[in-house]
Formats: structure tokens, sequence, C-alpha cells
């Protein structure tokens, strides 16, 4: 029924807080390792429809969900499907850089190791996800260091890197880089391409020209609603529907 | 020039008032330490307490016997009330929140000697002896409240985002709680139990009828134990003048050890703030 290439198959999922509204049947594919970019302006579900990917919505008070969410193949929201589990396999990275600020460098990166108790050959996975996420040669002599004394930019690195450790199959970005200066921007962009080559990832950003850079196909969404979903140089150079063309091209939103 | 006059009335007044509610507070001081420094040596804090009519001894077994009852407090009273303050802040927008919330509150207003007589009624009576345990037990039921209502308002000052970093890496929510929720405002908590521990530590009605006093050295749980505070009330209330002199320089060390304590807790939650 569903083509396997598929990573991440999304049907008619709405989503609630309390009576609002904020996702109306939306249906879209990710097939595996491309990057999909969601765009839109603010408050059209952009965050709330990523955070149905890993479980996180139902997490508030008060949400709702309905509709499918299919990961591999399988319905997330299923009787037997452990959020817990499923959060191992579908990563996440917030808006705002949020190391643990009680934990060394080191300590952040094997975070998602050790609270679980998976236990593992610690200082080369360090390595390897922190040259992964292009951190390791700022931070290589500081591992000990508290994770605050980075920078911005070099934390939301971190952030990435800590997701990376428990090796995800999916990872979803929610505007990462919103917070970041252009050149921490380039360099979480550039990884971005670099990580689409093992794993499927989700990046919601605000940034037009973000999503034009590192993403195969973009979905546009207003108002709680899929408005256009397609491959990225066709949202942007030929777009289907006028509302997303008034705002890619910046009429509104 | 009215606005001026006015401005400067109650700049005075507010003022006078700062001095009206100084005045108790350096007085205490003053009659506490000229009265009792004097008494203060070596012996006094390295000996037990002498018979009546003799000179010398000390209330080095009411030293030790205070800092063992707050430590068996500790032991009963910090995991609850740490324990039901992590409760409250992670689930308590719920019915059993509120009550739990609500009757932190009232057992937060209850007089310190009514502890003293439900410890008295709880641990005392079955027991058939007054003991340590008794007043450990009295003073943890006053620490409770008060350390779980700032243990809750701590973990509510976690940011959201670390228990959703922790969340999203697959982490379960109890532990969540625990290793990075807990964790990060430990620092916070730790100066809320050393604050509850100072205030203990100065209760007097709790111990009377549960820890009694004790003139020897006791290092047992279930035998009556003596406490700076108890220790403090029988030499006041005695009719020696040395028992006085004793009964003061008691006050001053127990008002040394509770300060030490306050200021710790203050000095901890400055470091924190930096």
């Amino acid at each position: 029924m569903i083509a396997a290439a598929n990573k991440i198959d999304v049907h008619a999922l709405n989503a609630w807080f309390k009576s609002n509204h904020a996702l109306r049947d939306v249906s879209l594919s990710v097939p595996e390792r491309t990057v999909l970019a969601i765009i839109g302006p603010s408050g059209c579900g952009k965050s709330t429809f990523v955070r149905c990917l890993n479980r996180m919505h139902e997490l508030i008070p008060g949400a709702r969900q309905a509709g499918k969410v299919l990961v591999d193949g399988q319905d997330l929201h299923a009787g037997g499907v452990d959020p817990v589990t499923l959060r191992r396999r579908v990563g996440m990275v917030f808006q705002r850089a949020n190391p643990f600020p009680t934990m060394s460098i080191y300590d952040n990166v094997v975070a998602g190791l050790r609270l679980n108790g998976i236990k593992g050959d610690y200082p080369a996975l360090v390595e390897k996800t922190l040259r992964q996420a292009a951190l390791w040669d700022e931070v290589k002599d500081r591992l000990q260091h508290s994770a605050l004394s980075l920078s911005g930019g070099q934390q939301q690195r971190l952030c990435i890197a800590r997701a990376l450790a428990i090796e995800p199959e999916v990872l979803l970005m929610d505007e990462p880089a919103s917070a970041l200066d252009p050149i921490a921007t380039a360099k979480i962009e550039e990884l971005i391409r670099e990580l689409a080559e093992s794993l499927t990832i989700v990046i919601v950003t605000h940034n037009m020209q973000q999503a034009a850079r590192v993403s195969d196909a973009t979905a546009f969404f207003y108002m709680g609603e899929l408005i256009e979903h397609g491959p990225t140089e066709q949202i942007f150079t030929n777009p289907k529907e006028p509302r997303t063309e008034d705002y890619v091209t910046g009429k509104f939103g | 020039m009215k606005r001026r006059f006015i401005n400067g009335l109650m700049t005075a007044l507010c003022g006078l008032a700062l001095l009206l509610a100084l005045v108790p507070l350096v007085s205490l001081l003053w009659l506490v330490i000229s009265h009792g420094f004097k008494g203060l040596s070596w012996d006094f804090f390295t000996q037990l307490p002498a018979p009546v009519g003799e000179t010398g001894g000390g209330v080095a077994n009411a030293i030790a016997g205070t800092l063992y009852i707050v430590g068996i407090a500790c032991l009963i009273g910090v995991p609850l009330g740490v324990g039901a303050g992590v409760f409250l802040a992670e689930r308590g927008d719920t019915p059993v929140g509120d009550a739990i919330r609500f009757t932190a509150e009232v057992l937060s207003g209850v007089p310190s000697i009514v502890v003293g007589i439900v410890a008295y009624g709880l641990v005392v009576l079955p027991m058939r002896r007054f003991s340590a345990l008794a007043g450990g037990v009295a003073l943890a039921v006053l620490m409770v409240p008060t350390l779980a209502r700032s243990t809750e308002e701590l973990v509510r000052l976690v940011p959201g985002a670390l228990r959703e970093a922790s969340l999203a890496l697959g982490v379960p929510q109890w532990r969540t709680s625990l290793r990075v929720v807990l964790r990060t405002a430990l620092g916070g908590i730790m100066t809320a139990i050393l604050l509850g521990v100072a205030r203990a530590a100065g209760e007097t009605a709790p111990l009377l009828f549960t820890a009694l006093n004790n003139q020897y050295w006791n290092w047992r749980a279930d035998q009556p134990t003596a406490s700076l505070t108890v220790q403090i009330f029988n030499y006041a209330v005695s009719p020696y003048q040395d028992w006085h002199d004793k009964a003061w320089s008691a006050a001053l060390v127990l008002l040394l050890l509770v300060g030490t304590l306050s200021l710790g807790g203050r000095l901890l939650s400055r470091s924190r703030v930096r």
C-alpha cells in the first residue's frame, strides 16, 4: 500500500490544543534520506506538525491529535507503540539551543545514552558525533567544560550532536537556526546537507532562502492547512497555489 | 512645596519604622552576646553538663544531640519534602496535587507544639519512651511542608526546554524528572534544605516531650537525647544563677549554629545565581 521508499507517511493528520484546531487534514510523505522543509507564517501549525512526528505534541496539556503518522510503514499511534522508544528513532532539535546546563560538553553528547542506560564506547562516540556536527575541532580541548561556555551557534550544534548520538533514523529540526548569526546558520545548513546522506530530516524554517538551500521538498502551511507540497525548486519557482506564490515572494507572512 | 514636605515626612516616617523594627533584633543580639559571651570556653563546647552546685561543665552533648536529631529529621523529611515538591511541580495540576498543596499549607501553619504532641502520640507512646527518633519525626513534620513548596517553586523554574530536550532523547518521564529537572534545580533545593535545617534546629516545643533531654552522651535513636534548645529551656527555668548564665551561653551557641546555617544557605543561593 505504501511505497517502501517513504520514511514518513502522514495521512489526514489533525491536531488540537484544547478547542483550537491547529492542524487540519494534513497528508504528505517524506522519502528516505531527503530533507523536507516546512514553511509558513507564524502560528500556521509547522511546529505542531513536527511535534506530532515524535509524539511530543501529546505532552502538552489539552493537546489531542487524530489521523495517521507512519514511520517505516508503522503507525506511531497504534496501540503497542511506546512514545519513549519512538523518540529514540525520531530525534529532535529545538528552536533555542537547550544543552543541559549542569553537564559538560562531553556529558551532553552522551546524555541520551547515559540517561537511557545504554552502554557503549562513549569517547569514540563523542568524537564521531561531534565531528558529524562540525563541532569537534572547536571543542576537542575542552570537552569537560560546561556546555554553557559555548557560543549560541556552538550550543545548537552540540544539541544536534546530542540528538545524533542516539543514532536516530529521522531528525526533526524546529527552526534550528532562527536564533543564530549568518555564519553559524551557514554551518548548520551545511551540516543538514551532510546529514541527509544518512538520515531523513524534517526542518521547520521561517527563512525561505534556507528552505531553498537545504531541502529536497518543501511544504507550505497556512492556518493549519497544508496548502502545497512539492519539490523545493517547483515551490519556489513555479508554485501552483496563488497563496504559496504570495508567501514565497514575500507578499504576506 | 507641599509635595516635597509630604515626601520628606514620609521618608522620615519610613526610616523611623525601620529603626523601631531593628530595636528588638539588635537588643536580642546584644542581650545574648553580652550575657552569653563570658560563659563561652573550650570546656563549654567539649564537656558534659555539670551537676547543680558544681561550676564548669558544658553543653557538648546538647550540641551533638541537636545535630543528631536534625540529622534524623533530614533523613525523614528531605526525601518526603523534595519528593512531594517534585510531584507537585510535575503533576500538581490535578485534584490530588491541589489536595497535597492545601495540606502542606495547613501543615505549615500548625503550631510547632501541636506537631510535638502528634509526634508524642505517634512515636513516644507506642515506643513507651522518649527518643531522638521521636524528636526527629517532629522536626521532619515541620520541615516537609515548606521544603515541598520551595522545591515545587524551584522545579517549576527549570526551563521547559530542558524537559523537552530530555524527553526528545527518548528518556522516560520519571527519569527526566529525576536526572534532568531535579538535577538542574538541585542548587536551589540545597539552599532550601539548609534553611529548613536552620529553622528546625531552633525549635524547642516539638522536642520537649519527644526527645526530652539527657545529661549524658547518647547516640541511640531510641533513647532520650539532649538538644541545645531544650537544654536552654531547662537552664533558664531553673533557680540557679550559674544555670541562667549557661542558658545565655547555650543560646549564643544556638544562635551561631543557626546563623551559620542560614548564612551558608544564602551564600549557596547567591553563588548559584552567579
